[in-house]
C-alpha cells in the first residue's frame, strides 16, 4: 500500500436518524492510508450505524462521506442524490466484515471468496480463484478453500468472510463487531488475523469491545457518546487518561481489561 | 372493442342471483360441518395405535387427497347410483365430494396438530390416571386444535370456493345462477364479474383475519 | 347387482389418453406461465414502491380467494367481450391456471425470500452486489431450496384443479370420461378407471414430493410450508 497517509474516508457533518430517533448527530473523521481506527462506545452511541453509513448500508440523512477526497453522492437542489450504480461501485472499494459473517451457505468457502470478483468485478473465473486463494492462505484457511461454510467453527467463519472482503482488493476495510458473535476461545485467531492486516498496512475502521485490541494495534481511537465523538486521540492516551466521566464509566464497564503499564 | 358496463341487468335479476347464493352458504355450510368435523374423526383414527383403525383411515385420506374433487362430484353423480342403486341428486352428489374430499385435508391437518403436542402432555396425563381417550380429549385436543386454527380455516375458505364446483353437477348456487343470467341476458361480463366480485368481497375479510389469527396464536404459543 | 363390464372403456383408451395428454399440457404450460409471473408478482408485492406493491397485493389476493371455475368462465366468456380475442377453451385454460397458479406461487415466493435471513442481503450488498445481483446469485439459490415441498405442492393442486377445463369443453382427461360415459352407457367404468387414473399419477407425484422433502430435511436445510 503505497497510499500511506494520504486520505481515504472522510465524514462531514454526518447525521443519521431512524424516525424521531438521532443516532448520528454530526460526526467529523478523517481516515489515512495504512491508519487503524477503533471505534468506542457503548451499545446505542452509534458507532455501528456510523460504519454502516461510511459504506453506504444505511444511508446517512445528512452530510458527506468522501473516497479519496471525491464526494459520495451529487448535490442536486440542496439534497443529496445517490444513484445505486454509484453505491454499488463504491462498496466494491470499501470492504465490510459483519458480526455474524453472513457467509453464503449455498456456497463453498472458495465460491464466497470468488463470487464478488465474479459477479460484480467481472473477473475471470480462473484470476478470481488465484486471487481468493491468495486471500485464504492470508487468513491462514487455504486447506478449507473445498468446505461448506456450516463446516468451520466461528473463528473460521469469520477468517473466510475477511478474505471474502480483501479478494475485492478493497481501499479500506471496515470491521462490525467482528468477534462479539464468537466463542471467547475463538476470539483470539480472528484478532490475529486483524492485528497481521493492520501491520501490513492496511486501512481498518473498527468497531469493537477489544479494548486490547484498540490498545495493542489502532493507531486512533474515537469514542463515542450519543451519536457524537467525545474523545478521540491516541490509543495510549484516550485509554489511560480519558477527560470524560462518561468515557471513564465506560471502560470501568470493561473492568475485567487490565491496561499493560 | 368497446364495452359498456351494464350492471343493472344483474341488479335486475337479484333474485335469481340471490336464489344462488342462499344455495352456495347452504352447501358450504353442510360441507364445512361435515368435513372439518368427520376430518377429526379420521385425524384421530390415522394417530391410533391399531392398525386395523389406522390403515382404513390412511387410504381414506390417501384416495380423497390425491384425486381431484371434480371428479369425486361426477362419480357420486354418475357412478355411485349404478354400483349402489342408491339415488343421487345434484345437491347430494356435490356434498359427498366436497364433504369427504375436505375431512381427508382436515383430517391431515388435525394429525399434524396432535403429532406437534409434546410427547410430556401425554405422560403428565398418564401419570394423573387418565386414560388415552381422556387425554386425548383433555390435553392433547384442546391445544392442538388451538394450534391448527389457522390452517382449518384456510380449508373452510377453500370449502367455500370449491362449492362452485356444484354448478357442473346443476346444483342451484351462485356461479350456476349467474350461468343462467349470463344465457338469458346475454352479459356473461357482468354476470361474471359479479360472481368474482362476490366472493372477493366475503373471502377477503377472512383470508385477512386469518393472517391475524395467525400472528395472535404465534405470540400466544 | 351391476355387472362391470371395463371392455368398452378399454377399446377407446386412446380417448382417454388423449385427454390424459392434454391434462399434462395444460398443467405444464400453466406452471411454465405460472411460475415466473408468480415470481414478478412476488417481487412487486415486496417492492417497497407503495403502489406497486398494492397493486401485487391486490392480483394475488383476489385470484387468491375468487373460486377458479368462476375465473376459468370469466376469461372464457367475458374476457373476449372486453377485448378483441377468439378465445377458445385452451387458451382460456392456459391464460386462468397460468395467473391463478401464479398467485399462490408468488406466495411461496414470497414466504421463500422472506425466510432467508437479512444478513444474506447485507453480506452481498457489501461486496458491491445490485438488487438484482443479490436476488440471483445470493437469495434465490437458498430460497428456492426452501420453497421446492410448497413448490411441489402447489403443482398437484393445479394438476387436480385442471380438471375444470372440461365445463368449457377443453378436451382434457375429465372432459373425454364425460364423452365417454355417454357414448358408452357405462359410467361406473369410466368414472373409476378415471378417477383411478388421476390418483395413481397424483400419488406418484404426492410421493415423489415427500421423498424429495426428506432428501431435503436431512440434508439440514429447513422447509417452508
Amino acid at each position: 500500500m503505497n497510499q500511506a497517509n494520504t486520505e481515504i474516508v472522510k465524514v462531514e457533518n454526518l447525521h443519521k436518524s431512524f424516525g424521531d430517533l438521532d443516532v448520528l448527530r454530526g460526526i467529523d473523521m478523517t481516515v489515512r492510508g495504512g491508519e487503524t481506527v477503533v471505534l468506542l462506545g457503548s451499545s446505542g452511541s452509534g458507532k455501528s450505524t456510523l460504519l454502516r453509513c461510511i459504506n453506504f448500508m444505511e444511508m446517512p440523512s445528512e452530510g458527506r462521506v468522501y473516497l479519496h477526497g471525491e464526494a459520495v453522492g451529487k448535490e442536486r437542489n440542496g439534497k443529496i442524490r445517490y444513484s445505486e450504480r454509484d453505491l454499488c461501485a463504491l462498496r466494491t472499494r470499501i470492504g465490510m466484515v459483519f458480526q455474524h459473517f453472513n457467509l453464503f451457505p449455498h456456497m463453498t468457502v472458495l465460491q464466497n471468496v470468488m463470487e464478488g470478483q465474479v459477479t460484480v468485478l467481472k473477473r475471470g473465473k480462473s484470476e478470481a480463484a488465484e486471487t481468493a486463494r491468495r486471500q485464504l492462505d492470508r487468513v491462514g484457511l487455504a486447506e478449507k478453500a473445498e468446505e461448506y461454510p456450516a463446516r468451520l467453527s466461528g473463528g473460521q467463519k469469520q477468517r473466510v468472510a475477511i478474505a471474502r472482503a480483501l479478494a475485492m482488493d478493497p481501499d479500506v476495510m471496515l470491521f462490525d463487531e467482528v468477534t462479539s458473535a464468537l466463542d471467547p476461545e475463538l476470539v483470539g485467531e480472528v484478532l490475529k488475523t486483524m492485528r497481521q492486516l493492520a501491520e501490513e498496512g492496511m486501512t481498518m475502521i473498527v468497531v469493537t469491545h477489544e479494548l486490547g485490541f484498540a490498545y495493542h494495534v489502532a493507531n486512533r481511537v474515537l469514542f463515542l457518546n450519543e451519536g457524537a465523538i467525545l474523545e478521540q486521540g491516541a490509543p495510549h492516551d484516550v485509554l489511560k487518561n480519558p477527560e470524560s466521566t462518561r468515557m471513564r464509566e465506560f471502560l470501568e464497564g470493561h473492568s475485567l481489561f487490565k491496561l499493560p503499564d | 372493442m368497446q364495452h359498456t358496463w351494464d350492471f343493472a341487468s344483474i341488479i335486475q335479476n337479484w333474485p335469481v342471483l340471490w336464489v344462488g347464493l342462499q344455495g352456495t352458504v347452504f352447501i358450504f355450510l353442510v360441507t364445512v360441518t361435515l368435513g372439518l368435523s368427520g376430518g377429526l374423526v379420521v385425524g384421530i383414527l390415522r394417530y391410533a395405535r391399531s392398525a386395523a383403525l389406522r390403515w382404513p383411515a390412511t387410504t381414506f385420506v390417501e384416495v380423497f387427497r390425491n384425486t381431484p374433487v371434480l371428479v369425486q362430484i361426477i362419480w357420486f353423480y354418475y357412478a355411485f347410483p349404478i354400483l349402489t342403486g342408491i339415488e343421487v341428486d345434484p345437491f347430494l352428489a356435490a356434498v359427498l365430494g366436497i364433504s369427504l374430499n375436505t375431512m381427508a385435508f382436515s383430517a391431515e391437518i388435525y394429525r399434524a396438530g396432535i403429532q406437534s403436542i409434546e410427547r410430556g402432555q401425554w405422560e403428565a396425563g398418564k401419570a394423573i390416571g387418565m386414560t388415552y381417550g381422556q387425554t386425548m380429549r383433555r390435553i392433547i385436543l384442546p391445544v392442538a386444535i388451538k394450534r391448527v386454527l389457522p390452517a382449518l380455516t384456510n380449508r373452510g375458505i377453500e370449502v367455500f370456493k370449491m362449492s362452485t364446483l356444484a354448478s357442473v353437477v346443476a346444483y342451484v348456487e351462485t356461479l350456476n345462477q349467474a350461468k343462467l343470467i349470463a344465457d338469458l341476458n346475454f352479459n356473461p361480463i357482468e354476470a361474471y364479474t359479479a360472481v368474482a366480485l362476490l366472493f372477493f368481497v366475503v373471502l377477503y375479510p377472512v383470508v385477512q383475519s386469518t393472517y391475524v389469527l395467525e400472528r395472535m396464536l404465534r405470540k400466544s404459543d | 347387482m351391476h355387472e362391470w363390464n371395463f371392455l368398452a372403456v378399454l377399446n377407446d383408451a386412446d380417448l382417454l389418453l388423449l385427454g390424459l395428454v392434454n391434462t399434462l399440457k395444460v398443467t405444464a404450460l400453466a406452471l411454465l406461465f405460472g411460475v415466473p409471473l408468480g415470481l414478478a408478482l412476488a417481487l412487486s408485492r415486496l417492492s417497497t414502491f407503495r403502489p406497486l406493491s398494492a397493486v401485487a397485493a391486490f392480483i394475488i389476493e383476489f385470484f387468491r380467494t375468487t373460486p377458479p371455475l368462476v375465473q376459468l368462465f370469466w376469461f372464457f366468456f367475458a374476457l373476449p367481450i372486453l377485448i378483441d380475442v377468439r378465445m377458445t377453451p385452451f387458451i382460456a385454460a392456459i391464460v386462468t391456471f397460468s395467473i391463478q397458479s401464479s398467485a399462490f406461487f408468488a406466495e411461496v415466493f414470497r414466504g421463500g425470500i422472506l425466510s432467508i435471513d437479512k444478513g444474506q442481503w447485507e453480506g452481498a450488498k457489501a461486496i458491491g452486489m445490485s438488487f438484482s445481483q443479490s436476488l440471483r446469485r445470493i437469495i434465490l439459490p437458498q430460497a428456492v431450496k426452501r420453497m421446492i415441498p410448497a413448490f411441489m405442492e402447489r403443482s398437484i393442486e393445479l394438476l387436480k384443479t385442471t380438471t375444470l377445463v372440461s365445463t368449457v369443453a377443453y378436451t382434457d382427461l375429465m372432459f373425454q370420461a364425460n364423452d365417454l360415459a355417454q357414448k358408452t352407457f357405462r359410467p361406473l367404468e369410466v368414472y373409476t378407471i378415471v378417477a383411478l387414473i388421476y390418483f395413481v399419477m397424483i400419488f406418484a407425484f404426492s410421493q415423489a414430493s415427500i421423498a424429495v422433502e426428506h432428501r431435503l430435511a436431512k440434508s439440514g436445510e429447513g422447509t417452508l410450508r
